[in-house]
């Protein structure tokens, strides 16, 4: 397979456009620079996994594309469109969901209030408009068909509070949330680092599933055979840069830590 | 023994041991599964403390039960429990007002002042009266939202910035009732249900309670209001604009508190600057009583209701019983530590 130098496929880059594309992004703090002009092109339908060393910028690259961060310059595109986010609820309505590791539920709300958190829906006619009265219901039915959609069967009862679910079950609550509603790119941001062995396993075929549906993902992970599982494609940040993009096929684990260090360059 | 002669391992002997450590894993004892009802449905301990106090009282004093008591009874509760339900939805977001008791004296002076040395007409003084409960519940949320300072802190402040501007702009001097218009004190006035009579204050108070459990639960505010004071940083990530629901919520509270003022005179017949600062404690007390958390997303509006007649009831009861007041007191001390304490117990459930 002949690969450009940004390991993406040869064919692929000139058949698809790329669902989000990040040019020359640059953000500092103060005197610490951040992000020193990172590009990263997410294509529709695949699992791009960005690694990198502690400090090496991937934090701030996805604080970035979510709109947790403002970043000095540089440029977002969505779908071809440019776009720029001052805060998170930009970025959601624009498409782009984020899944925490904090395990970002909240835990006295049952499984579909949460899916429906900050978006909640309203009964029809008056009791909606004037009585600003929630589909409970409809949001409970929307719920169950999501989860079912997305093969998460261990969530049968959407009226669970979230606090008696396991930390894989709100994690996969949390990563329903973020493929639900017609999102166009689902950013996971260490979704396995308060897991053990089982449940990452669980949000990993979740993120397979995600593939299978079209959705693209960006997975920010520490974990090199998780990451080596899932990825179709690997964006190795170092010292606030984009290093190397590799793929699984073209690079050993041994080869992306090397990049990841600087022993080795692409 | 048969047991010494054994030498291999016995089955069963290692068997059970197993069971029981599963068993004690499962956790699924009568203990736990009231725990998990408890859990599950806030207001359920309250509910039945109150019917308990109920029965209890009404076979010591067979004057419990009489039409005067029960009217008075549900009087007394009134202006507490206004306020409990500004209380509620503040401790719902894991924060507390220390000011609602001053905040509600300042707007009891506003109405009655205007009223009766300004000839303002009766509803515009109530209008102000709210104007004023709104203007000092932005504040608190402005200084929580945007100064980031703690709840306890802000409204202690307030507390002491309300009570002495209440005292300066009313020159400490009260306003009794019969120099009132008639619509100010209209919520004094009574009719029977029953032989019980009630107070059209006492009316408000519970079409006050109607709406905000109606809010709480079946809008998307009220949703919002528990998400950000379960998990703030949750909430935030899910999109929920955490500062903009605080404010709401105290500026909700503010209005509450008006309308508690306008009861505060109907019941007193009279404003006075130096009576009620002290109900931002027992507003407190009903809304931990009632089942809901201090740490905040949990808990209900009607279970405040339930915690303001408990401690009404545990009042009067104990009263006519021929106790001292003073037992009174230390009833409520207890009853307070015991909530609380359930509250941790119940919360245990959480992994």
């Amino acid at each position: 397979m002949t690969l450009t130098s940004h390991g993406i496929p040869a064919g692929r880059s000139t058949a698809a456009e790329p669902t989000l594309r990040a040019t020359g992004l640059v953000k500092t703090y103060g005197r610490v620079v951040g992000l020193d002009g990172v590009d990263l092109e997410l294509f529709p339908g695949e699992v791009l996994a960005v690694i990198g060393d502690n400090g090496a910028g991937k934090s701030t690259l996805i604080k970035c594309i979510t709109g947790a961060e403002v970043p000095d310059e540089g440029h977002l595109n969505l779908q071809g469109n440019d776009v720029q986010f001052k805060r998170p609820q930009d970025a959601k309505l624009a498409g782009i969901e984020t899944v925490y590791q904090s395990l970002a539920v909240s835990p006295a709300l049952d499984i579909a209030s949460n899916l429906y958190l900050g978006r909640e829906l309203r009964k029809a006619g008056i009791l909606g408009s004037l009585f600003r009265m929630m589909d409970t219901k409809l949001m409970r039915a929307n719920s169950k068909s999501e989860l079912d959609r997305l093969g998460i069967s261990t969530l049968q009862d959407v009226t669970v509070p979230v606090e008696n679910l396991s930390g894989g079950q709100r994690q996969a609550v949390a990563v329903a949330r973020a493929a639900a509603f017609g999102s166009k790119v689902v950013v996971l941001d260490e979704p396995t680092a308060a897991l053990g062995v089982r449940e990452s396993n669980q949000v990993l075929d979740l993120i397979k599933r995600l593939r299978e549906e079209g959705i693209p993902v960006i997975l920010v992970s520490h974990n090199m055979p998780q990451v080596f599982d899932v990825a179709d494609r690997i964006h190795i940040q170092r010292l606030g840069k984009r290093a190397a993009v590799i793929t699984p096929q073209s690079h050993s684990m041994t080869d992306a830590v090397a990049i990841m260090t600087g022993a080795a360059t692409s | 023994m048969s047991n010494a002669t054994q030498t291999g391992p016995n089955p069963t002997a290692e068997r059970k041991p197993v069971d029981l450590a599963a068993e004690f894993l499962d956790r699924s004892t009568p203990l736990s599964r009231v725990r998990n009802a408890l859990h599950r449905y806030p207001a359920l301990s309250p509910a039945l403390v109150l019917v308990i106090a109920v029965i209890v009282f009404g076979i010591i004093s067979p004057r419990f039960f009489l039409a005067n008591n029960l009217s008075l009874i549900t009087q007394q509760v009134a202006v507490v429990g206004t306020l409990a339900i500004a209380q509620t939805l503040i401790i719902l977001t894991a924060g507390i007002d220390l000011s609602v008791g001053a905040m509600m004296v300042m707007a009891t002076m506003v109405i009655a002042q205007t009223a009766t040395q300004n000839n303002v007409p009766a509803p515009l003084a109530l209008l102000l009266g709210l104007v004023v409960g709104l203007a000092a519940g932005t504040l608190n949320g402005l200084l929580v939202t945007r100064l980031k300072l703690p709840p306890f802190i802000v409204t202690l402040g307030t507390l002491n910035i309300f009570v002495a501007l209440n005292l300066l702009y009313s020159h400490s001097a009260s306003v009794v009732g019969q120099d009132l218009p008639n619509l100010i004190t209209a919520t004094g006035n009574t009719f029977k249900i029953g032989g019980i009579g009630i107070t059209y204050g006492v009316v408000t108070m519970l079409i006050l309670y109607v709406i905000m459990a109606f809010i709480m639960s079946k809008t998307a505010w009220g949703r919002h209001v528990y998400a950000v004071g379960d998990d703030k940083e949750s909430a935030r990530l899910a999109g929920i604009r955490v500062n903009r629901v605080l404010l709401s919520v105290y500026i909700a509270a503010g209005a509450i508190v008006a309308v508690a003022a306008w009861i505060q005179i109907g019941r007193a017949d009279a404003a006075s600057p130096n009576a009620g600062v002290d109900l931002n404690l027992d507003s407190i007390t009903a809304v931990v009583i009632g089942g809901t958390s201090l740490f905040g997303g949990r808990g209900t509006i009607w279970g405040s209701l339930l915690g303001a007649l408990i401690v009404g009831i545990f009042r009067n009861g104990l009263a006519l019983a021929g106790l001292d007041v003073l037992y009174q007191t230390l009833a409520v001390g207890v009853l307070i530590i015991v909530a609380v304490a359930l509250d941790q117990w119940i919360r245990k459930v959480r992994k």
